[in-house]
């Protein structure tokens, strides 16, 4: 879809940014030291900290790709907002006071509270820099998602513009001035968010969401699946159409083709099961009935102009543009509109009612334009139930559980695994606790993030399926990143602005606190303590921002390359790799007495190098990223968790054994 | 704005010993209690997907409850912890 700048969006949009950019100015005056740059010289107020860890942590993933996945796909979107919680508990009970107590800037500090070991503090510095980086894309194409509908910019524009504003707030200030920015746009997060689920329960559910530009496809009327072959356009119920002849591309496909007898538009059907609700309330085909529904189609020449249903694609005179989809077909009862709906029956209402989801041909259809081969690609509805939605396992990363075979299962399991562990082992949460003065406040803090970040996970799955139901989703978008702001838009433009706005400074804090974690690990790991550089404060501080923009740029480039992805899934796999690289040495240190410094080195190591590899390996990058078949990857299932997580910890048990006695100081 | 000035770092009173003692004991307690309910619906997920269709309550199916549930446990056992753990000067 193309998507036209709103006005008042771009106002709105501009004057959040300029509070952002002044927040910061005015903290840079502040920020004279080492401390004050990497950790806001530990003075944050627990409460603000708490707030700033949901800003922190309620990054592009959550907002954006969390409920583009539940708008996509129901409830297996939802499972991200469980695993991301549930992670919060390790941080809280396990890790949030001894690494207080252990620290001072970097996840580093605490795992050499005990060794004072370069390699130790060589390998967290690594490992804290790629599970940054790998954070960090997520973050950037979720910038270039949003930018896109709000300024109509392209994709690389966004990416860009986030990357550079948020270089100027991390060179200008550091943590102290991403901690409000974090706090600011925590609050307002949660607070619209809850706006936003009120409005949609207020709105209720209907088979005719009033949103812009959206209406309901056409459908024919249900006739023999035996009889299709010999019936008229008029007889398929497909008024005021003509059937074209039945060949080339659509012949052999459940296709047809009509003309339009006024307009002369040609439109693509799509022949479908009639489906209707059993005695047991079970959506079901009825046996040998079929009815065609409207598609929508995306035809590309080989100059690269595209025709959206035959006509040029834009919104001047003689083209057109997709509209946008996702409604109830059938509500309980036959009714139309619910009316204002409690939470409750929200949920129980979509579990009776059939929706149709939008799904695109995996086939691409050759075709001949002017004695020129082009591809047409087809968009279609499905009606599916909503007690279907409303499951787990209906999204392509979730569908394995539903079957029978194991290693989908295994997959399910080592992200569920993944995300568990790596909130605790995420560097840019790991650093906030640095910004508080002692434990109880990092205590206190973790609880208010909690709290924080748990309600909006609650409202994660009123926000998607709203959108999924609201005649707001673009067809052609896999990811639906952009599912949210698009609700939001059907409320209007005021609404739209300001949670596009929130949005966008989501991932301007989240980016701004990778980066400041990146530039801590470089200048403080890196260069003083394994380097042995002499820096002064001040030097410190001047190669912290030199690294800041370095990482920015990089981050730039990697969230232009990794445009067609979601963004919730991407952020599993950074999980992944913090679990695996980090977990075991915080959880070990603190409980295991015979830990030794080879032992956190060698499991760092292990666990990034290993994730790392399987993350490049699996079936998943094999197709998005190397255009190969998934078939070809040679790891079994996508995440890789399950293996990595345990190794890590195998490998530190083992090494430390081996380790124990080179360790062990003589006796005098 | 004396709360906004940040200089440079410094310590606050951190918990005792003993106090560490006790609240590592705590979190534990309920790390526990938390990774058993996470683990029993992830499993449940994973390996009897049709238990997560059957509808315990209004209509609405488990996977939902469940889902609810980890989330709302969550925020009642951080609030727990945080209460069990406000006492200081603990010998």
């Amino acid at each position: 879809m193309i998507y036209s700048p709103s006005p008042l969006a771009v106002i709105v949009f501009g004057a959040f940014v300029a509070f952002t950019l002044g927040l910061s100015f005015y903290f840079a005056r502040r920020t004279r030291s080492a401390a004050g740059y990497f950790a806001a010289g530990g003075q944050i107020h627990w409460f603000v900290n708490g707030v700033a860890f949901a800003g922190d942590y309620l990054s592009a993933a959550s907002f954006l790709g969390i409920c583009g996945m539940i708008a996509s796909y129901g409830y297996d979107g939802f499972l991200y907002s469980i695993g991301y919680l549930a992670g919060w508990i390790v941080a809280l009970f396990v890790i949030a006071e001894p690494l207080k107590r252990m620290g001072r800037y970097t996840f580093a500090d605490a795992l050499n509270s005990r060794f004072q070991s370069r390699a130790i503090t060589l390998s967290a510095g690594i490992s804290t820099l790629v599970v940054s980086v790998f954070y960090l894309i997520p973050q950037m194409v979720g910038a270039g998602a949003l930018v896109t509908p709000l300024l109509g910019l392209p994709h690389w524009a966004g990416v860009s513009m986030v990357g550079a504003v948020v270089m100027l707030i991390v060179v200008t200030a550091g943590m102290v001035s991403t901690t409000y920015v974090q706090f600011l746009k925590g609050s307002l997060l949660v607070v619209f968010s809850a706006v936003l689920t009120l409005m949609i329960l207020n709105r209720g559910l209907t088979t005719e969401p009033e949103a812009p530009g959206f209406r309901v496809p056409r459908v024919g009327q249900a006739v023999s699946e035996s009889a299709v072959g010999s019936l008229s356009a008029a007889e398929l119920g497909l008024v005021g159409e003509e059937l074209l002849p039945e060949e080339g591309k659509w012949s052999d496909t459940p296709y047809i083709s009509t003309r339009n007898l006024e307009t002369g538009h040609v439109t693509v059907w799509r022949e479908s099961p009639v489906m209707s609700r059993n005695a047991d309330g079970v959506l079901a085909a009825e046996a040998g009935q079929v009815k065609f529904y409207e598609t929508q189609t995306l035809t590309v020449l080989p100059d690269g102009k595209r025709l959206v249903n035959g006509l040029p694609q834009g919104h001047g005179e003689g083209e057109t543009d997709f509209f946008p989809v996702g409604n109830i077909e059938r509500l309980p009862g036959g009714e139309t509109s619910t009316g204002a709906i409690g939470p409750v029956d929200f949920f129980s209402t979509l579990e009776g009612s059939d929706i149709l989801l939008w799904k695109q041909d995996p086939s691409k259809y050759p075709v001949s334009i002017d004695g020129e081969l082009a591809t047409t690609t087809v968009y279609y509805p499905q009606l599916t139930a909503g007690t279907d939605i409303l499951l787990p396992g209906k999204s392509p990363t979730f569908n394995g559980i539903r079957g029978e075979a194991l290693m989908p299962k295994l997959n399910f399991l080592s992200l569920m695994l993944a995300l568990f562990g790596g909130t605790a082992s995420l560097p840019h949460i790991l650093i906030r606790y640095y910004t508080v003065k002692d434990q109880a406040a990092a205590r206190k803090s973790t609880v208010v993030g909690i709290g924080s970040i748990g309600f909006f996970y609650l409202l994660t799955l009123f926000l998607g399926l709203g959108a999924m139901t609201g005649g707001v989703i673009d067809p052609t978008s896999a990811n639906n990143n952009m599912a949210a702001p698009l609700l939001a838009k059907s409320f209007g433009p005021l609404l739209f602005a300001m949670i596009s706005a929130i949005a966008f400074t989501t991932v301007l804090g989240t980016v701004s606190g990778l980066i400041v974690a990146a530039a801590g690990a470089v200048v403080h790991d890196l260069m003083t303590s394994v380097g042995r550089m002499q820096l002064t404060d001040h030097e410190k501080v001047r190669a912290g921002k030199l690294t800041a923009a370095a990482v920015g740029v990089l981050a730039i480039v990697l969230g232009i390359l990794f445009e067609h992805m979601n963004v919730s899934f991407l952020v599993g796999w950074a999980f992944s790799i913090a679990a695996s690289a980090n977990l075991p040495s915080l959880v070990m240190l603190l409980f295991w007495k015979g830990t030794t410094r080879q032992g956190i080195t060698a499991a760092i190591l292990v666990g990034m190098t290993t994730s790392l590899a399987w993350v490049l390996l699996s079936g998943d990058t094999f197709t998005a990223v190397y255009g190969l078949p998934a078939e070809r990857a040679p790891v079994p299932f996508n995440q890789p968790g399950i293996v990595t997580i345990p190794l890590g910890f195998a490998v530190l048990v083992v090494v430390s054994l081996l380790t124990r006695r080179t360790n062990a100081k003589p006796v005098v | 704005m004396a709360p906004l000035d940040h200089g440079p770092a410094a310590g606050g009173a951190d918990d005792t010993p003993l106090e560490q003692r006790r609240n590592a004991r705590i979190g534990m307690l309920l790390f526990i209690i938390y990774t058993a309910c996470y683990t029993a619906f992830v499993l449940t997920a994973a390996f009897a997907p049709q238990q997560m269709a059957t509808r315990p309550w209004a209509d609405i199916n488990l996977a939902i409850w469940s889902g609810f549930g980890l989330l709302v446990l969550a925020l009642v056992l951080s609030l727990v912890y945080s209460w069990l753990c406000r006492a200081r000067g603990v010998r």
